[in-house]
């Protein structure tokens, strides 16, 4: 259980450390538009 | 009390809808541009599916992975890890829509055959090179790098969103190539694969898949087995589709928690159920 709690920690830290750092913004820019290499295109 | 794997089929659908509802836009050939492409899907669901309106994990621990300025994402890794120790493969097992099309594939009545077992590790390969290393290491002159499963692996993505945009945009198909075709392959390997193996693509080349399972053994959804009531039937590994003895002390980094096993034990000595731990 202490292995359990000390990943979820580690975890709420990451999701504030990543936005914090400004992930988020990079992440929407590539989701919003149509991302040619996962089609097939390159 | 309830178990959850009764709803198993309901709860899939109900995923694959929450994660993809703007089903007109197959149509219009258009995709969401809205902020909910702020947050990830805990399944694998292509980010350029027309009916997404999430972001595919993989895909943004790519995009941020082979960003100039950053190498690794932290906020997608804290939201792998959390959605992970709080249910770890159920999420393959519940939530991904890709998982839910190999099962239906599967149910398709062909000869079936049992996957070569060093062929499951082929997926943290998969993990570390494709989404990870590359991404970070392999970068153009502005210093950003290619979503390398996305590109030359992922079929979810060739079938979520390159078929259905090459039907409604022209100006895709007319500069159709070699990558396209090698996407197109994959995705057919991976549709002959989950006819005959159960959850092909998912027990060989997933690294979604991988990352749950590693964080099985400490999840908080989980198989509990009691030895105590066991009869040593073999009846559990012998309806596991994964290839799973759930008669082990050790959770199984394959184990989806389908519930089958539970399902069958004459003797009650397997509950999967929140806080259920060998």
């Amino acid at each position: 259980m202490k292995k359990t709690f000390a990943i979820i920690l580690t975890a709420v830290i990451f999701i504030w450390y990543g936005i914090e750092r400004g992930e988020v913004p990079i992440i929407l820019k590539k989701a919003v538009n149509i991302c040619l290499e996962c089609i097939g295109l390159g | 009390m309830l178990r959850m794997y009764r709803l198993r089929l309901i709860i899939q659908l109900i995923s694959c809808g929450l994660m993809n509802p703007r089903v007109g836009n197959f149509l219009t050939g258009k995709i969401y541009r809205g902020d909910l492409k702020n947050f990830c899907t805990p399944g694998l669901n292509c980010y350029s599916c027309p009916a997404a309106i999430f972001v595919c994990p993989i895909g943004a621990l790519q995009a941020v992975g082979g960003a100039a300025n950053f190498k690794f994402s932290f906020y997608v890794a804290g939201f792998l890890l959390l959605v992970g120790v709080f249910l770890g493969r159920a999420i393959c097992g519940f939530m991904c829509p890709f998982g839910l099309f190999q099962e239906l594939l599967y149910k398709i009545p062909v000869p079936k055959l049992k996957l070569w077992r060093p062929l499951i590790y082929v997926k943290y390969f998969v993990l570390i090179i494709f989404v990870l290393i590359l991404p970070a290491t392999l970068t153009n002159y502005a210093g950003t790098g290619a979503p390398f499963f996305c590109e030359y692996v992922c079929p979810a993505g060739t079938l979520e969103a390159g078929l259905p945009l090459i039907l409604t945009h022209a100006e895709f198909r007319n500069i159709l190539g070699e990558l396209f075709t090698l996407k197109v392959s994959i995705l057919i390997l991976t549709i002959t694969g989950s006819l005959t193996v159960y959850r092909f693509f998912c027990r060989v080349l997933c690294p979604l898949g991988a990352i749950y399972g590693l964080l099985n053994r400490y999840s908080i959804y989980s198989l509990k087995f009691d030895e105590k009531l066991c009869t040593n039937c073999g009846r559990c590994s012998k309806i596991c589709k994964m290839n799973v003895a759930p008669n082990s002390q050790k959770i199984s980094a394959e184990c989806i928690y389908c519930g089958e096993c539970e399902k069958v034990c004459p003797s009650g000595a397997i509950k999967i159920n929140f806080g259920g731990k060998n």
